[in-house]
């Protein structure tokens, strides 16, 4: 064990910036009004959600009217996409949505979750880097699709999707475009008009923010069905009283975000460009999964032949180092990344993924700490494999066949 | 979610390595599911005199496989072959559920060389039965 702690999983979750924290707790003891109530109090509390709602809409370019705060990301997808469909079914109308096999498990479920009630899903395919052609989109576009439900940023790979492109399809024709921008947030511009989408979730634990708490934009003329009944908040879109103190924590966490999204980039860019190169001059058989350019600026994922995801988590962890794998060991399925699988690589290969997302905490002490801890524990699980470099044949029973091992 | 008996394994795994001269090599487990174990024996007089393994897999698996190889050195064949699964997930204190299937192979791999075994030297497994 170690004294030393890297975390390198912010695309997970981030720790809450101690000035969210301070924004928010006045809405807890003294400011706890119940937005709905007529009195003063209450009054207090409204201010407070109405001005944390036009916050975020300057920031997306949006009327605040199209802000809706939901419990986080998972709430948005579903909302968006469940909300699209299900009014789309009661008016009679379209009955098709196009989504990727890369997007995020909170759309990946809905739109399967869609598909037993009939509804028709097409996964329009994504390169080896990730990337879906907007041109592909266009193609899967059909009289009866209601939806397009593509991610701006992969969660896992961190490829920068098309959006603004694949929305300029949407707008000409006429099919409303949700995007997954969760991972997005902190990194690239949210302008809603510039990226032509009609629907956007965010979710503030990712940008320094507090969890159970997101926002679905939604412009105005793009009619959704709540998927949750009772009071009539949220402009009749999302039942339930508003969670003030954490929609002051997400205006204040995208505000800061927002203001200092240039150094934050640059920030990024550097340790993950530091991780990068220093992975792949020290670790041989190491491929980069994603694109090297149009990639988030904190995002470094790297598949590792002949090792397995979890036991190199198990390794890092001990060595103090907080990372991510898309091996089916950490995974309730045990299938390995589905986002790996649609970008083709082979299935024992992706077992041996590793994601590294820096934050703003981390420093480049903390990338050399890694690049000196990394390449023994991938060569200590390399030695334990009977897996090897050039080793065409396993489980022949011939032990004369075999490599010998090197101490 | 593991125990402090299979991170002790995992951490300081015993008996990894191969035995060039193995008088028997077993497989289980495929790359392609996230787990591969390979097992070596050397056997004396029908006891496994020395055992061997390499894995590539999570940290049940590779746990696995030192316990396992610890529980049947010495052994007879015969007792080794008694080895089940569950019995090395206990002796580690208990696997999480969702390896139990996956990831706990080991007693299988040495069963399969201890049959590699068998299979080359008809004679000296005849003799000792």
């Amino acid at each position: 064990m170690t004294d030393r702690s890297v975390y390198l999983d912010h695309a997970a979750t981030t720790a809450v910036d101690p000035r969210v924290v301070d924004a928010m707790l006045p809405y807890f003891t003294e400011k706890y009004g119940n937005p709905s109530s007529i009195y003063s109090l209450g009054r207090e509390a409204h201010r407070a959600l109405e001005q944390s709602r036009e916050q975020v809409a300057a920031i997306l370019g949006a009327d605040k009217r199209e802000i809706i705060f939901t419990s986080g990301g998972t709430e948005s997808d579903n909302t968006a996409i469940k909300g699209v469909a299900w009014w789309n079914r009661l008016k009679s109308k379209g009955n098709h949505i196009i989504t990727t096999p890369i997007e995020h498990h909170a759309v990946l479920h809905s739109v399967e979750y869609l598909q037993r009630f009939g509804f028709e899903v097409t996964y329009v395919p994504v390169d080896r880097d990730g990337v879906v052609d907007p041109g592909d989109v266009e193609k899967a576009i059909r009289p009866d699709t209601c939806l397009i439900s593509i991610m701006y940023a992969n969660n896992e790979v961190g490829t920068i999707e098309p959006i603004a492109e694949i929305g300029e399809v949407a707008i000409r024709r006429h099919v409303p475009f949700h995007t997954d921008a969760v991972q997005a947030a902190g990194y690239l511009p949210l302008d809603v008009n510039k990226l032509n989408v009609d629907m956007m979730s965010l979710s503030a634990h990712k940008f320094y923010g507090p969890k159970g708490v997101g926002i679905l934009y939604v412009r105005r003329g793009t009619p959704i069905l709540y998927q949750q009944s009772g009071g009539a908040q949220e402009g009749k879109r999302r039942a339930g009283t508003e969670n003030v103190a954490a929609a002051v924590g997400l205006a204040t966490a995208l505000t800061i975000s927002h203001d200092n999204l240039e150094a934050e980039v640059q920030h990024a860019s550097r340790l993950r460009d530091r991780l990068i190169a220093g992975i792949e001059e020290r670790i041989e058989h190491a491929h980069l999964n994603g694109p090297r350019t149009n990639r988030l600026p904190n995002n470094v994922n790297f598949c590792f032949e002949f090792v397995e995801g979890e036991s190199m988590l198990l390794n890092l962890d001990m060595a103090g180092i907080a990372a991510s794998s898309g091996s089916a060991c950490t995974s309730a399925s045990l299938e390995p990344s589905h986002v790996l699988k649609a970008m083709q690589v082979p299935i024992e290969i992706a077992h041996g993924s590793l994601r590294m997302s820096v934050g703003r905490e981390n420093t480049e002490e903390d990338i050399d700490y890694v690049l000196n801890t990394l390449p023994g524990i991938v060569l200590r699980l390399r030695e334990m494999s009977p897996l090897r470099a050039g080793q065409e044949s396993w489980g022949s029973g011939d032990s004369h066949t075999e490599h010998t091992h090197q101490e | 979610m593991y125990s402090e008996e299979v991170m002790d394994h995992f951490s300081n795994p015993r008996n990894v390595g191969t035995i060039p001269d193995a008088d028997g090599v077993g497989t289980e487990g495929n790359p392609v599911c996230g787990d591969l174990m390979k097992i070596f024996i050397k056997v004396k007089d029908n006891r496994i005199e020395d055992i061997k393994f390499q894995t590539f897999g999570c940290g049940a698996a590779i746990a696995t496989s030192s316990m396992a190889t610890e529980l049947v050195k010495g052994k007879t064949l015969d007792e080794a072959m008694e080895l089940s699964n569950q019995a090395v997930a206990k002796a580690l204190g208990g696997l999480p559920g969702n390896k139990m299937h996956c990831s706990n192979l080991a007693a299988d791999a040495i069963h399969a060389a201890i049959e590699d075994y068998r299979a080359k030297h008809p004679v000296a497994s005849a003799a000792s039965s």
